[in-house]
């Protein structure tokens, strides 16, 4: 009985974290307009999506998202990487006075981090659009990338890098070949962790894409829901979304498994 | 010798981290195909000294010549040596082969000469068979064999050992000490080795730096070192040793134990103070009283393996350790002897604490930020800077650190035979020395108070340049 108990707890806890993108990816299947009804099983959403039956301004919303988010993770996950082994290296207060500005960002609401971002924006001047919203999502990933890189860097052997200044690696071949290597998975999951920050981030874009009719996929979403009901296609539309976290997801998974198998 | 035989000359040194002192104006010579070996416990900055030979720390002043050139500002990269880290330090992202085939790699050398190289070492080491080996699957020693190929594969002109045996266990410690004695004399370079044990120091070394508190004590071989050592810690830190107070009567006669011993030292005077030392070893024991130059009973024996440990008091209350192949039973009378060779005399640092201090008041002194009431002084004004002496058993030293007028760490003990010598540092690095019946344990907290008529103050003009000499060998 007991045990029936607990099990049962599990499962309502996974329906209920699980039914709201289960019912969007059963009602991908349906060509109804309005969500909830069902008028029989179909695959012409997905058509639509990818045979350009949708509105133009959708594509680019997606287009936007991916790019913005790629830019960003890229370049966050170079300056935290940099960020954190130079905090590493700093000592005693100065290192715990910059990791905890380094955390501040992070537990600071999206809605502060965004207007404050606007107002820093208008302050110099900068016209909105695709640029400032890359150097605003830069500015709010770069902390967790940093995060994750600095726990590795603990985790190193210290002598590893006298060791290879020791060998002849002059300072930057030593960090090519043996700091990089020995951080790099705090430096893919910082990546990961970026992308997909920057890819779920509303409230900074909102305040930080200005008015030249630059949309991602949430603020496009969030118009969209705005003008009355949801265009049908967001529905497979985020159940590949979905589809894709999830395999990403198995796959890092799988590879730390893997290397911790190894060992 | 000539003169192109240093390969490594280091040249008045001086570092400090966070303004304590680690290295004071060491100046040492290493010799081309030596095994050299910086001994001293931990702390005494024989590391760092090794870090600034390595290129991993600037010296604040002094310079590191090799083979004539200054590369005291060298990058480590550039140098022509390498380094055996203490916890091996390999890369543990790479293979056992990729680890040793680095620095060949970073040289650009041809992939076949690399790779003939590289297998050529592993089997100097004995690791052939395991070159795609993780690292990390490794154990202790085995690691320890690849930092030391990695290392040695480059041909450096000097090898740097950094207590590469210390997280080893005793077995494997002696088989890798015979094997590094071997590869030295293979590989014909110069090897400096770290350590803390003498045994090892003794067992490796072609020359042997004993260091401590930053400075060099002694620089000789291990039979230089261990016969001879030229001061107490010395004395104390290699092997076993009985350290006694003496009085140099004239040349060729000492007196110590409350008896006169022949001895071969020469030059120090008539009737100067000075410390003699002399292994248990080297003092005859036996049943004879009659031929014997002092007697005493014996207070306790232990086997030691080889010999019998035995404690014997004399008649004129000393206590001397005596080792010999035969045991003497606890509670029997005993003759013993000192053959003059056996005697090593060693000059006496100081023979009493002196401080540079201030005056607060006509009757207070202060000394290292601590304030002591002395009698009333006359003829000097108050803030004047003094010198003030305190003999080394007018030192008081307390269990509650808080009662004393200074407070500090037992750093230092010698047991004299009737008497413990130890060395205080206080709160700014500063030595106090105490000559005490109590006993106390090393790194213990203590206070440090003095009677007010203990204190003996002298005006500074008169005798700055004494003062001057604090704290260094005259």
């Amino acid at each position: 009985m007991k045990k029936f108990l607990a099990q049962s707890y599990i499962w309502l806890l996974l329906i209920i974290l699980y039914a709201p993108i289960l019912i969007i990816a059963i009602f991908s299947f349906t060509e109804a307009k309005v969500l909830g009804n069902w008028t029989g099983f179909s695959t012409r959403l997905y058509e639509n999506l990818f045979s350009g039956g949708v509105q133009n301004s959708l594509l680019t919303a997606i287009q936007n998202t991916l790019s913005i988010a790629i830019i960003a993770s890229l370049v966050s996950t170079l300056l935290g990487s940099v960020a954190a082994i130079g905090i590493h290296n700093l000592k005693g207060r100065t290192r715990r006075a910059i990791t905890f500005l380094n955390d501040v960002p992070m537990l600071n609401p999206d809605i502060i981090t965004g207007i404050s971002l606007f107002l820093l924006f208008v302050a110099l001047g900068v016209t909105q659009g695709y640029v400032t919203v890359v150097l605003a999502h830069i500015s709010f990933c770069t902390p967790y990338v940093v995060l994750s890189v600095m726990p590795k860097l603990k985790q190193m052997d210290q002598n590893t890098y006298e060791a290879a200044l020791d060998l002849g690696a002059t300072p930057f071949q030593a960090l090519r070949k043996v700091i990089i290597p020995q951080i790099r998975p705090g430096m893919i999951s910082g990546m990961i962790l970026a992308f997909t920050l920057s890819i779920d981030d509303f409230a900074v874009t909102l305040f930080t894409k200005g008015n030249q009719g630059l949309e991602t996929l949430s603020t496009y979403i969030y118009a969209d829901a705005r003008k009355g009901g949801l265009t049908p296609e967001l529905r497979p539309l985020m159940t590949i979304i979905f589809l894709v976290v999830l395999v990403l997801l198995l796959v890092i998974n799988l590879r730390t498994h893997k290397s911790q198998n190894k060992k | 010798m000539k003169k192109n035989d240093t390969i490594i000359k280091i040249d008045s040194v001086s570092k400090a981290f966070d303004g304590v002192t680690v290295l004071d104006e060491v100046s040492l010579d290493i010799k081309r195909g030596e095994f050299v070996t910086l001994l001293g416990p931990s702390g005494c900055g024989k590391t760092t000294l090794l870090r600034l030979i390595a290129g991993f720390a600037l010296p604040d002043s002094g310079s590191i010549y090799m083979e004539g050139e200054d590369i005291t500002h060298v990058p480590p990269y550039q140098r022509p040596l390498n380094t055996v880290f203490q916890r091996y330090a390999l890369f543990p992202h790479l293979d056992v082969y990729d680890n040793v085939a680095f620095g060949l790699r970073l040289q650009k050398m041809p992939k076949d000469e690399i790779d003939k190289k590289v297998r050529k070492v592993l089997k100097m080491v004995s690791m052939t068979g395991y070159e795609d080996r993780d690292v990390e699957s490794l154990s202790g020693g085995q690691q320890q064999r690849v930092a030391i190929a990695r290392a040695i594969v480059n041909q450096p002109k000097v090898l740097l050992l950094d207590e590469p045996l210390a997280a080893l266990d005793l077995k494997m410690r002696k088989d890798m000490q015979i094997e590094l004695k071997e590869m030295h004399q293979k590989l014909g370079i110069t090897f400096i080795y770290v350590t803390h044990d003498q045994e090892e120091a003794l067992t490796l070394s072609d020359t042997i730096v004993v260091v401590n508190e930053g400075r060099i004590q002694q620089i000789g071989t291990p039979a230089d070192i261990y016969n001879e050592p030229q001061n107490p810690f010395v004395a104390d830190f290699i092997g076993e040793s009985n350290i006694l107070n003496a009085t140099m009567i004239e040349d060729g006669k000492v007196n110590f134990i409350g008896h006169d011993f022949e001895c071969v030292d020469k030059g120090f005077g008539n009737d100067v103070p000075v410390d003699v030392v002399v292994r248990p070893e080297d003092i005859y024991i036996m049943n004879n009283l009659d031929a014997a130059q002092f007697t005493g009973k014996v207070k306790s024996c232990v086997f030691k393996g080889v010999h019998y440990e035995m404690f014997v008091d004399t008649a004129d209350g000393y206590e001397v350790m005596v080792q010999d192949y035969n045991a003497f039973e606890p509670g029997s009378e005993v003759g013993l002897i000192i053959k003059p060779q056996d005697i090593q005399v060693m000059k006496k640092p100081f023979t009493s604490n002196i401080f540079e201090g201030t005056m607060l008041a006509e009757d207070k002194v202060e000394i290292f930020g601590g304030e002591f009431a002395c009698k009333p002084q006359e003829g000097i004004a108050v803030g004047d800077k003094v010198e003030v002496e305190v003999a080394f058993n007018k030192v008081d030293l307390v269990d509650n650190a808080e009662d004393g007028v200074l407070e500090g760490f037992v750093s230092f003990i010698l047991y004299k035979g009737n008497h413990y010598h130890l060395t205080v540092t206080v709160d700014n690095g500063a030595y106090i020395y105490v000559d005490t019946q109590d006993i106390w344990d090393k790194s213990d907290w203590v206070g440090v108070n003095i009677a007010p008529k203990d204190i003996q103050i002298r005006s500074l003009s008169a005798s700055a340049a004494e003062v001057k000499t604090q704290g260094k060998d005259e």
